[in-house]
């Protein structure tokens, strides 16, 4: 199922890529398509290398082996490496998972520093950037809170001004780490709708398994080809890698959910509404 | 809307507007670089000192007052000015670079490889051929040399990341540190450890016109390059990934970041000594009344720094005239409560530590 191409234009894609962090090696061999105007899942257990794969996609990381591309305005690939810093921020908009937002900051002066890679560093704030950043933070539903110091935000609201961060960046493709940690329900489902519908590609790692069921366009598992106790309580294992891609409903079905994640699921549809939802129970249960 | 969140707290922090608040620093500098000319081993009433500058800018024929005021007061009082803004705004640099609250200008050895090089030039007369300006030159080539040193440790353990660089940093001082004191131990010349003692607590007593006109064009070039790039210094500070999603190149940044601080920090650290405090307060005290943008902080810092270190040299003229006391005994016994009731007027954070 690897390299699985939905579509025929990219976002990115990696080839072969490897990271070894701190002399260990975290992925190797990574085969991955991102294809554009869609929404791509990433999941897996924790520790199996989801953030890094985002942060290599990003260009934050610069992964040891293997060819990583993005695609330039006119949808050709380009070699990650061959994109200046700058000109990779107008293209993607990556938001890591646990920031520490930047004390005695204003939120609207945090969400503004999404307008970095399209200003002049010594360019003054003006007005268009003002009603970007108002703009940006009324989708995350903060937009009264503007000038309020970020430290006076609860980690929800914490996590969502950071988001708008990434909205202010305007880019066609916006990479989030776990977007919908903290947050609450409701939250969770209308800031999914909101990133998607802002960024042309959506691309995200996400813990919950029936939100990623629903939510996404495609799904890609980040794990280990081998079968075992995929918790990683028998001791640390090699380097993980894309095990499988595809549309969510075939990524999570029961068999797979059982290997790579360690429980039974079943997926079920909603009595009302047309959408599967994935349930979940402790492996022993399965028949 | 917000979906059972904890309720709104009243919460707009109070801050004090920018340009008001730049206007009155500069006037308020202005009319304290005059008026502290009026105070030393000799009063000068401050009527005369005001004609003294006057009759200079109008060209008339100097008065009874012009040498002292002219020639000794008015060049130390501007590298009161130019060394204390310089010292603010490597601090601001400094914090942002190591992402640390407790960073000062001198974190990275360089005013420990400052009283190396001064020492060794005080205690053995090596330099001995430069007159007035070995000391200086000592301190510059010990500082210069600290900073490479700091350099080559952090980029062979892998980069300059924050971290690196303040271990690093802070072991070299000690080093360093323990060098200068060996080198006072072996001249066995009493006189030779006070003098270093002097020197590494600071004074612009011997400012000359000559002697102000390298720290002042570096302090000025180097605030201006550090505000042309005050958006890149904001997206730093809000850590390495953000950073470079953000699309600024963290590596060449911290790079010109830590060459363009240890070349201000040496030359000024070469020609005032080691004087504390004010590269650590002067830039909290800036991000308190303006909040931590680096387009505000810089120039408020700059000029706050400035002003402080003016007044304190007063201080230090006046305390035990006709005896001065060392600027760094002085920024240390004014700036450490300042600073604590800076802190107390509000929660204040830095890089997300309380």
């Amino acid at each position: 199922m690897t390299g699985t191409t939905n579509g025929d234009r990219l976002a990115a894609r990696l080839r072969g890529v490897g990271v070894s962090l701190g002399g260990r090696r975290i992925l190797a061999d990574v085969d991955l398509d991102v294809p554009h105007g869609q929404r791509l899942g990433i999941v897996g257990v924790n520790g199996a290398g989801k953030s890094t794969l985002l942060r290599v996609l990003a260009g934050v990381l610069h992964h040891g082996s293997g060819t990583a591309e993005l695609a330039g305005p006119d949808g050709r690939l380009e070699d990650l490496h061959d994109v200046r810093a700058r000109e990779r921020a107008r293209r993607v908009a990556y938001v890591p998972q646990e920031e520490v937002v930047a004390a005695e900051l204003l939120v609207g002066e945090m969400v503004a520093l999404g307008r970095v890679p399209r200003t002049r560093p010594w360019a003054r704030g003006g007005r268009d950037e003002r009603d970007v950043v108002l703009a940006a933070l009324d989708a995350v539903g903060l937009a009264d809170r503007v000038d309020n110091p970020c430290d006076q935000l609860s980690g929800g609201e914490r996590r969502r001004a950071v988001l708008a961060r990434g909205l202010a960046q305007q880019c066609p493709v916006m990479l989030l780490d776990e977007p919908t940690n903290h947050l609450d329900v409701a939250w969770q489902l209308r800031l999914l709708e909101v990133l998607a519908g802002q960024a042309e590609t959506l691309v995200a790692t996400i813990h919950d398994l029936d939100l990623a069921l629903r939510y996404f366009d495609v799904l890609a598992v980040v794990g280990w080809p081998d079968d075992g106790d995929p918790s990683g309580a028998t001791g640390p294992r090699g380097p993980a890698t894309v095990v499988a891609v595809g549309p969510p409903a075939d990524v999570l079905a029961a068999g797979h959910v059982d290997r790579h994640f360690g429980v039974g699921s079943v997926q079920v549809p909603h009595p009302h509404l047309d959408q599967p939802h994935l349930l979940i129970h402790a492996r022993r249960d399965h028949p | 809307m917000s979906h059972g969140e904890k309720p709104r707290r009243s919460s707009v922090r109070r801050r004090l507007a920018f340009w008001p608040l730049l206007l009155l620093l500069v006037l308020a500098t202005l009319g304290s670089l005059v008026a502290s000319l009026a105070f030393g081993s000799e009063r000068i009433p401050v009527g005369e000192v005001v004609g003294a500058v006057t009759d200079r800018f109008a060209g008339r024929d100097p008065g009874r007052w012009d040498v002292i005021v002219w020639e000794l007061r008015m060049p130390r009082a501007l590298l009161a000015v130019v060394v204390g803004a310089g010292l603010a705004v490597a601090g601001v640099g400094m914090q942002t670079l190591v992402r640390n609250p407790l960073a000062d200008p001198f974190l990275l050895g360089i005013s420990s490889g400052a009283s190396v090089g001064a020492t060794a030039v005080i205690t053995t007369g090596v330099l001995g051929g430069l007159g007035i300006y070995a000391v200086s030159t000592g301190a510059l080539l010990g500082a210069v040399g600290s900073a490479l040193l700091v350099w080559l440790v952090a980029t062979a353990q892998g980069g300059l990341t924050p971290l690196r660089l303040v271990l690093s940093g802070v072991v070299l001082s000690s080093g360093l540190s323990a060098i200068a004191s060996f080198l006072v131990f072996l001249s066995g010349d009493p006189r030779a450890a006070n003098s270093v003692m002097f020197w590494m607590l600071g004074s612009v007593g011997g400012a000359t016109w000559e002697k102000l006109w390298i720290p002042a064009v570096l302090v000025a070039v180097l605030s201006a390059g550090m505000l042309a790039l005050h958006r890149w210094m904001d997206a730093l500070a809000a850590g390495p990934d953000t950073a470079s999603a953000l699309g600024v190149n963290v590596a060449a940044m911290r790079t010109t970041l830590f060459v363009g601080l240890a070349v201000l920090v040496g030359v000024l650290v070469a020609v005032s000594g080691g004087i504390g405090f004010v590269g650590l307060i002067v830039p909290h005290a800036a991000r308190l009344v303006v909040g931590a943008r680096h387009r505000v902080v810089l120039p408020v810092a700059a000029l706050g720094g400035g002003l402080f270190l003016l007044w304190v040299d007063v201080v230090a003229r006046l305390a035990v005239r006709p005896q001065e006391i060392p600027l760094g005994v002085v920024t240390g016994v004014v700036g450490a409560p300042l600073f604590l009731l800076l802190m107390g007027r509000g929660r204040y954070r830095f890089g997300g530590q309380q």
